[in-house]
C-alpha cells in the first residue's frame, strides 16, 4: 500500500501491510450505493402522519399512496399511533438520553418506541457513543439473564458427532443450538441428531436446522426442532422479492411456526441489501432500522441482527462496527428478543474481530453471540463464526477477567467424554432402533476423541443421505425418537426429548426471549425481566456462577504452581557455618542467595535446579581465578539489597545477588541498592551458559576490569502473563522465609 | 392455566410411559387454540399487540393440516397467485373459522396488487406450478443466514 510506485517501499509501511488487518476491505463512504452506516444524504426526514381515523397516511416522507412492501405493513401493523406523535415530537437526542438514563424506566422508552418510524429510531442511535450504547443494551435488553447460542455442524453431517458436539455444547453452557447442512438432503438427519445429543447432560437446550424455509417448517413441525431462525428479513422491497418472500407470507410463516408451538426469530442485519446491490442509496441503519420495525410488526419475538453475514460489508464503512452494535439495541428498543450477531467472522484480524464482540459482551444481551462457532472452524458450515471452537477458552477468560457472565462455563475433561460418549452412543443407538443407520462401535470412539470431522475416517456420504430420505418417507417426528432412546436404554434422554415436546403444548417458550435454564425452567421476558435500573440493580452474577467462571481449566493453587519444588527438594545441600564474616581476599566474590533458595524453593522459573545456577556461578567466578563464598541472606527478599549486601562482604567489593526464582545480578559494595554493574531481569530464559558468563564478569569486575555486559535475552511474548502466576507463589515463600534481623551467613555446598 | 393439547389430552399426561406405550399420538404434542389465544393474553397484557396479534392467527392455524400451512404460505410468495387466487384462500380461512388469517391474504392481496407482486391472470410467465400447491419450487434466499 506504498503509494508511489518508483521508490523502495518503507520497511514501516512494509511491515504494517503484512497484519492481518490489512487482508480486510475499507470501502469509501458512498451514498449512492448504500455504503453509509448512520445516515445517507438519501435516509428520509422522519415524519409521521395520521388521518382523523388515526391511519397512518405518511411515514418518514412517504405518503401511503406510495408506499413499497416493507413501509405498508409496518405502517398498517408496527406503529403505535397513540403514541406516534408523542415520538414524533421528542427530538432525536431526547430519546436518545432517555434510552441510556438508568433512572428513566425501560418500560418508558419502550412505550415511546412503539410509536417510533423506522427513520426516527434509526436517528436516535445514531446519536449514542459506544458507551452509552453499552448503557442503553445494559437497560433495554429484553431478559435479565444472558444467554448463548451455538453453531454446532460438521463438514461430513456426521451424526454421531453432531450429537457428541451439541453435548459438549449444553456442557460448556450454550441453551440454543443452532446446525446447518452442507447438503441439503442431508438436513432431517442433522435436525434428529442435534436434538438427541442436545438434551445429554442437561435438559432443555433449544434446537434448530436453518435451511430453506419450507423445509425448516416442515422439520418443525415434526417435533424435530424446536426453534427456528432463519426467517430472513430485508430493509428494500427489492431485496425482500429477490428473497422470495413479502412481509405477509413472513408474517403467515411466523403465525405457522406459533401454531404449532414453535419458537421463532427472524433474520435481518445491516448490509445485505448494500451487497444485494439494492440499498436505494440509504444507510445500512435506516434499513435496519425497518427491519427491526417489521419484524416487530409482523409479530416476531425476536431479531438475529448486528454482525450476521453481511456484517463485513457493514464492517467495511466508516463507524461500520459501531453500527452493528446498535442493530442490536434497535431491537431491544423494540421490546423483542435480541440474539445480537457476532456470528460472521468480521476480520481476518484477530484484535479487530475482538473488539467487534467485547462492547456487547460487557454490556449483555439476551443472546450475546447468534452462533458462538461451538465446533472448529473448519467444521463450520455456516462459515466461520467470529468466535468459534478454538476460541473457548480465551471466551472463558474474557468471563473471569471482567466478572462478566458471558453465559459459557469451564468443562472438565471426563465431563467431557462422558457426554460425547454418551451423546454418541444414544445417536448410535436411535440411528439403530429406527433402522437409518447402522454406525459401529469404532466410529463411536473416533468421535469422542475427535476435535472435528478432519479426525475422522471417511463416511459415505450416502449413508446420512437415505437416513434423511427415510425420516421424511417414514414420516418420522419426535415421538419416534423419544420411543427409540427409551428401547435403547436412554430413559434420561427419553424423558427430555418428551420433555422438548410438551414445551410445544403449553408455549409458555414463545413469549419474548425465552430459553429453558436446565431445571426446565422458562426464562423469558415474562418471568425473568431485565429489570436494570443503575448500579446494583439487574442481573448480578452469583457467587456461586462467580466462582464456576473463575475455575477455569488452567487455574492453579499455591500448592500446584509449587509442586515442581517438591521434585528437586534436597538436590543441593547448603551447609550453615555461621554468621558471615568480612572478607579481606581481593580475588574474594561473596553470592549471596535468598531466605528460601535451596531451603523452599528448588527451582528457578527456567526450570533449572537453584543448585546448578550457584554451581555454573561458582564456576564462572574460578574461571576468572577468583574465589566464590556462598552468603545467605535472610534479611531481605529485594535482590538489589541481597546483592549489595554479598558485595559488603566480599574481599573484592564485587558481589552476586540470586534469587531462588533464577534472577540474578552484580553489584558493588559502594554503589545504591538499586544501581548494580549487570542485572540478569529475564529468569525463564537465562540459561546455564549465562550463569556461567554472569560468574565470569563478577570476577573481571573483581579484578578491576570492565567486563562486555551480558546481554539480556529478548523475547516479544508476553512472558509476565506466562510466570508471574508462579512468581508470585514463589515470592511469597521468600516472604516466608524472611528474618529481618537475621544477619548474614556463610554456607558451605556440599558435595 | 391448565394446558391440554390439540388431542384433548391434559399437559400432565403427556408422561413418557404413555409415550412408550403408544398411547401418544402427535396431536397430544400439538398446541391447543385456546394455549395460544391465552398466550395472545399475555403478550398483550406485556405491551407486544403484534406478538398477540400473531398468537390468534396462530390459534386459528393451529388445527390447520400441515400441507395447507406450507401451501398458504407459497400462495403468499411473490407472483405466486392471483388476486382471485387469494381471495379463494381467503374465503376458505374465513370459513375455516380463522377471519384474521383471512385478512392477512386480503391485505397481502391489496398491497401485491398496488406492486406488482401477484401473478399475472392470463399467460402468466416466469411463474409455474399451481399457486398454494408447489411448495417444492420455493428459491434459496439471496443472501445466505445463519
Amino acid at each position: 500500500m506504498s503509494d508511489r510506485n518508483d521508490d523502495p517501499v518503507l520497511g514501516r509501511i512494509a511491515g504494517l501491510d503484512r497484519q492481518r488487518v490489512n487482508l480486510d476491505g475499507f470501502s469509501q463512504e458512498d451514498h449512492d450505493l448504500g455504503l453509509v452506516a448512520f445516515a445517507s444524504i438519501h435516509d428520509p426526514e422522519p415524519s409521521i402522519e395520521l388521518d382523523d381515523a388515526g391511519r397512518i397516511v405518511e411515514m418518514d416522507g412517504v405518503p401511503a399512496s406510495r408506499f413499497d412492501i416493507v413501509d405498508a405493513y409496518i405502517a398498517a401493523h408496527g406503529i403505535d399511533t397513540s403514541v406516534a406523535l408523542e415520538a414524533d415530537r421528542l427530538s432525536d437526542l431526547e430519546f436518545a438520553r432517555l434510552a441510556v438514563d438508568p433512572a428513566t424506566p425501560r418500560a418508558h422508552v419502550v412505550r415511546l418506541a412503539r410509536g417510533a418510524t423506522p427513520a426516527k429510531l434509526a436517528r436516535v442511535v445514531a446519536r449514542l457513543r459506544p458507551v452509552e450504547l453499552q448503557m442503553a443494551i445494559a437497560k433495554m435488553r429484553a431478559r435479565r439473564t444472558p444467554s448463548v447460542q451455538a453453531h454446532v455442524t460438521n463438514m461430513l453431517d456426521d451424526p454421531l458427532l453432531l450429537a457428541a458436539d451439541a453435548a459438549t455444547a449444553v456442557a460448556l453452557g450454550f441453551r440454543e443450538l443452532e446446525t446447518t447442512v452442507p447438503v441439503l438432503g442431508d438436513a432431517p438427519s442433522n435436525a434428529l441428531a442435534l436434538l438427541v445429543g442436545s438434551q445429554v447432560g442437561a435438559p432443555g437446550a433449544l434446537t434448530q436446522c436453518s435451511i430453506e424455509e419450507a423445509l425448516e417448517l416442515e422439520l418443525g413441525l415434526r417435533g424435530l426442532t424446536t426453534y427456528a431462525e432463519t426467517v430472513s428479513l430485508y430493509g428494500t422491497e427489492q431485496v425482500f422479492v429477490d428473497g422470495d418472500d413479502t412481509p405477509w407470507s413472513k408474517a403467515f410463516l411466523s403465525s405457522a411456526y406459533a401454531s404449532r408451538g414453535l419458537k421463532m426469530r427472524v433474520t435481518s442485519g445491516g448490509g445485505a441489501e448494500v451487497l444485494m446491490g439494492a440499498a436505494e442509496g440509504k444507510s445500512i441503519c435506516y434499513l435496519e432500522s425497518r427491519c427491526v420495525a417489521l419484524a416487530r410488526a409482523i409479530g416476531a419475538q425476536g431479531v438475529q441482527n448486528g454482525g450476521i453475514d453481511s456484517a463485513s460489508v457493514t464492517g467495511s464503512v466508516p463507524d461500520g462496527m459501531r453500527e452493528l452494535l446498535a442493530e442490536n439495541l434497535l431491537v431491544m428498543l423494540r421490546d423483542l428478543e435480541s440474539c445480537s450477531g457476532n456470528d460472521a467472522l468480521v476480520s481476518e484480524s484477530d484484535m479487530r474481530r475482538t473488539a467487534h464482540t467485547v462492547p456487547l459482551f460487557l454490556a449483555g444481551s439476551d443472546f450475546l453471540f447468534s452462533g458462538f462457532g461451538s465446533i472448529v472452524r473448519y467444521d463450520n458450515m455456516f462459515g466461520p463464526s467470529n468466535f468459534n471452537g478454538e476460541d473457548l477458552d480465551d471466551y472463558l477468560v474474557l468471563q473471569r477477567d471482567w466478572g462478566v457472565d458471558g453465559g459459557l462455563r469451564p468443562v472438565s475433561e471426563t465431563l467431557l467424554r462422558e457426554v460425547r460418549e454418551r451423546a454418541a452412543k444414544a445417536t448410535q443407538a436411535v440411528y439403530r432402533e429406527l433402522e437409518l443407520a447402522d454406525f459401529d462401535d469404532s466410529r463411536v470412539t473416533e468421535v469422542v476423541l475427535a476435535e472435528g470431522s478432519k479426525d475422522l475416517s471417511p463416511l459415505d456420504p450416502t449413508v446420512v443421505l437415505e437416513a434423511s430420505d427415510a425420516i421424511r418417507d417414514r414420516g418420522l417426528g419426535i415421538l419416534d425418537v423419544v420411543r427409540a432412546l427409551d428401547r435403547a436404554g436412554y430413559r434420561v434422554e427419553a424423558d427430555r426429548v418428551l420433555a422438548m415436546g410438551r414445551e410445544h403444548v403449553t408455549g409458555d417458550y414463545l413469549q419474548t426471549a425465552a430459553i429453558f435454564d436446565e431445571k426446565m425452567n422458562v426464562l423469558s421476558k415474562i418471568t425473568d425481566p431485565n429489570d436494570y435500573q443503575g448500579p446494583g440493580t439487574g442481573y448480578e452474577v452469583s457467587p456461586a456462577r462467580r466462582l464456576e467462571m473463575a475455575t477455569v481449566r488452567q487455574q492453579r493453587s499455591r500448592e500446584q504452581l509449587l509442586a515442581a519444588q517438591a521434585t528437586h527438594a534436597g538436590h543441593v545441600r547448603l551447609v550453615e557455618l555461621g554468621d558471615a564474616a568480612q572478607g579481606v581476599d581481593p580475588r574474594e566474590v561473596c553470592v549471596g542467595i535468598s531466605p528460601a533458595f535451596a531451603t523452599k524453593l528448588w527451582v528457578a522459573t527456567s526450570g533449572l535446579p537453584v543448585g546448578e545456577v550457584l554451581r555454573q556461578i561458582l564456576a564462572g567466578l574460578e574461571e576468572e581465578g577468583c574465589t566464590g563464598r556462598v552468603v545467605r541472606v535472610r534479611s531481605t527478599i529485594d535482590l538489589g539489597m541481597i546483592g549489595l549486601v554479598a558485595a559488603r562482604l566480599s574481599g573484592s567489593g564485587v558481589g552476586v545477588g540470586v534469587q531462588a526464582k533464577g534472577t540474578a545480578l552484580i553489584h558493588r559494595r559502594d554503589l545504591a541498592p538499586l544501581a548494580c554493574l549487570e542485572l540478569y531481569s529475564m529468569a525463564p530464559f537465562v540459561t546455564r551458559e549465562m550463569y556461567r558468563a554472569l560468574g565470569r564478569n563478577a570476577g573481571r569486575h573483581a579484578k578491576g576490569l570492565r567486563p562486555v555486559p551480558v546481554r539480556n535475552p529478548y523475547t516479544e511474548e508476553a512472558i509476565e502473563a506466562r510466570y508471574h502466576a508462579g512468581t508470585v507463589a514463589m515470592v511469597a515463600i521468600e516472604r516466608d522465609e524472611c528474618v529481618p534481623d537475621a544477619k548474614p551467613t556463610d554456607l558451605e555446598v556440599a558435595t | 392455566m391448565r394446558y391440554f393439547a390439540l388431542s384433548g389430552r391434559p399437559v400432565s399426561e403427556i408422561t413418557i410411559d404413555a409415550a412408550v406405550n403408544e398411547e401418544l399420538t402427535a396431536a397430544d404434542l400439538r398446541i391447543h387454540p385456546d394455549t395460544l389465544r391465552h398466550q395472545a393474553d399475555v403478550a398483550e397484557k406485556d405491551g407486544n399487540a403484534q406478538l398477540a396479534d400473531n398468537f390468534r392467527r396462530a390459534a386459528e392455524l393451529a388445527s390447520v393440516d400441515d400441507g395447507d400451512l406450507l401451501s398458504i404460505y407459497e400462495a403468499l410468495r411473490p407472483r405466486r397467485s392471483t388476486r382471485a387466487q387469494l381471495e379463494a384462500i381467503a374465503s376458505r380461512l374465513d370459513s375455516a373459522n380463522a377471519p384474521s388469517c383471512a385478512a392477512l391474504v386480503r391485505e397481502a392481496a391489496e398491497v401485491y396488487s398496488r406492486r406488482g407482486l401477484l401473478r399475472p391472470d392470463r399467460g402468466g410467465h416466469g411463474t409455474e406450478g399451481s399457486a398454494g400447491s408447489d411448495v417444492a419450487s420455493s428459491g434459496a434466499p439471496p443472501v445466505e443466514r445463519a
